[in-house]
């Protein structure tokens, strides 16, 4: 008989605790994001008041961003470096990943390792010998210096998971291809690259995040304000006394550079979610 | 390996090589030159202002009267990495099993709750330093006005300017941008196990929690020891949030911190290298590390 009284307590219990732990992790999540962009939209007066609706909305803190500091300038710089690092990427992992995917070789095993250590390098341990190398080229002070910096911190990561993607084609494909007597660039770039369309958005798109994001290099081989990338300039804003940050226009400016790419991040959640645990774990 | 080769596979491999190069080149030129630079710089007195001329001093920076291993600032930093990385890695791991328990939970929610958990992941780190340190604020921060009038707190914190705080605040911080992360990891382990397991148990009556210690946590912990190498890795080279929250403040300085501070401040670049290099050396060992544990995965790869 114990059963019976037993058994809706435990259902309805767990349901209660599934609500209150879903609601405190979408409250956790998106608080600061909200309380962010509620911050950029309240003037000097209300940016003191913790209430998350604004009083007053206002634009003026993101005026003061384009006016009093060169942000277009920095935003266009972050395109510019994190486009570029991404297009480099995927076009030298590309073929790397054919020949490691599909072409069994000597060394293949030790050169997926070197690069999946690769993907572990902390930044730190090559920034004075970077930085001679930067320097000796010219560079110092140029976006070409991030250009090609960064691209430690994608190139290993976008070879790793497209060898994995690469893996997956059929092989009959490439024997086809083959007898008709096409040339390797025409089998990975005309043929396979098509078929692997939403790995290679879903890599580019977390190489891109990662470009888009570094802040180390960006902080030591650039001097002037102009070849800033965004996540220098937000953490190097400062305000016209010097004294007081201009915390609305450090949120505006925080809320530009983080909107696209919650969006992306958010429209190809599936994508991303494959594309990161290929690149961890998976192998 | 049994039967000759024939051309065709020669030439094929002869292609292989052709088209791994262009990346292996690039891949030295940004991580195996600049890495063996520091390391030599690192047995040097060489100096920002002037690259070209210094004196081998072998490993004095290391070891000497004024070396690394004598130096109680950089033992700070070390302290404070490690209780950082062990920090944020266990809070994370606990409650990113928690999360990705809820995210594997067959509901309508679901999709709300991955989308939601996203947002934290897709903030750049330096944005949600600048985004804390503002609701942080010792005056105007959101968070010590909820919390003195909840009646918490009966003055108000200076999270970040507190010696015995900012640590902790940082590694907070930290774990709220990065549980997501742990979350998913943990989550494919939790989706690559056996349906029928679950089933028999079921048949059996087994209570809830007693599947999750036997079947569920066995099942999932070599994923999980993976994910917490992976963002061990990570945690211990940490730079951007502590950089931009506390920059300068002793009481949390990390390795790369004071690598840079060094590097670049100071213009040191001879003794910046040679902590540069232990930093790289202790990661190189947890990477070894989290490739025995990946092996059979890799070996997947080479099959």
């Amino acid at each position: 008989m114990k059963q019976p009284q037993h058994k809706p307590k435990t259902r309805w219990l767990p349901r209660l605790g599934y609500y209150v732990a879903s609601a405190a992790l979408v409250l956790f999540s998106v608080f600061p994001f909200l309380y962010a962009i509620s911050s950029s939209l309240k003037g000097r007066a209300g940016l003191f008041s913790p209430a998350l609706l604004p009083e007053a909305p206002t634009l003026e803190n993101y005026r003061a961003v384009f006016s009093e500091q060169p942000f277009a300038h920095n935003l266009m710089n972050s395109v510019i470096v994190a486009g570029g690092v991404v297009l480099l990427s995927l076009g030298l992992s590309l073929m790397a990943a054919w020949a490691l995917g599909r072409v069994s070789f000597r060394g293949r095993g030790a050169l997926l390792l070197t690069i999946l250590s690769a993907s572990m390098f902390p930044q730190v341990a090559v920034l004075s010998g970077m930085f001679e190398l930067v320097r000796w080229a010219g560079l110092y002070d140029h976006l070409g210096a991030l250009l090609f910096a960064d691209l430690l911190l994608t190139l290993p990561f976008t070879v790793w998971v497209l060898v994995t993607f690469m893996r997956q084609l059929p092989k009959e494909l490439e024997e086809a291809a083959t007898m008709d007597g096409v040339g390797v660039f025409t089998l990975v770039f005309k043929i396979f690259l098509p078929l692997l369309w939403p790995a290679v958005v879903a890599t580019g798109l977390l190489a891109f995040i990662a470009a888009w994001n570094e802040f180390l290099f960006a902080l030591t081989f650039t001097l002037s304000t102009e070849q800033r990338t965004v996540p220098v300039a937000i953490a190097l804003i400062s305000g016209p006394s010097g004294y007081e940050l201009p915390w609305g226009s450090i949120m505006a400016a925080s809320v530009i550079v983080t909107l696209p790419l919650v969006g992306l991040v958010l429209y190809f959640q599936r994508l991303i979610v494959s594309g990161l645990t290929a690149g961890a774990v998976k192998g | 390996m049994k039967t000759q080769p024939s051309a065709l596979d020669v030439q094929r491999v002869r292609r292989a090589w052709l088209m791994v190069t262009p990346m292996l080149v690039v891949l030295l030129l940004v991580a195996g030159w600049p890495l063996g630079r520091t390391i030599w710089f690192s047995l040097t007195d060489a100096q920002l202002s002037q690259l070209d001329n210094w004196s081998f001093i072998g490993l004095e920076n290391y070891l000497g009267e004024y070396g690394l291993l004598r130096d109680p600032e950089w033992w700070g930093s070390v302290r404070n990495t490690v209780v950082f990385a062990a920090l944020s890695v266990l809070i994370e791991t606990a409650l990113g099993l928690g999360v990705a328990l809820l995210l594997n939970h067959p509901s309508r929610l679901r999709t709300l709750l991955r989308a939601s958990m996203l947002i934290p992941w897709a903030i750049p780190t330096v944005v949600s330093a600048k985004m804390w340190s503002w609701m942080l604020h010792d005056q105007f921060g959101v968070l010590n006005h909820y919390l003195v009038s909840l009646g918490l707190l009966s003055t108000p914190i200076a999270w970040t300017a507190n010696p015995d705080l900012a640590l902790f605040t940082v590694v907070l911080v930290d774990v709220w941008k990065t549980t997501p992360f742990m979350a998913l990891l943990i989550l494919a382990a939790l989706q690559m196990v056996p349906q029928d397991c679950y089933e028999a148990a079921r048949v059996d009556g087994v209570p809830a929690f007693t599947v999750f210690r036997r079947i569920t946590l066995p099942l999932i912990l070599p994923g999980i020891a993976v994910a917490m190498i992976f963002r061990m890795l990570d945690a211990l080279r940490v730079f951007d949030l502590i950089y931009v929250m506390t920059s300068n403040s002793h009481s949390t300085r990390s390795m790369s911190v004071f690598v840079r501070e060094q590097l670049i401040d100071f213009q040191q670049i001879g003794y910046g290298s040679a902590a540069a290099t232990v930093v790289f050396f202790t990661i190189a060992l947890m990477t070894i590390l989290y490739m025995g544990l990946l092996r059979p995965a890799l070996q997947k790869v080479e099959a």
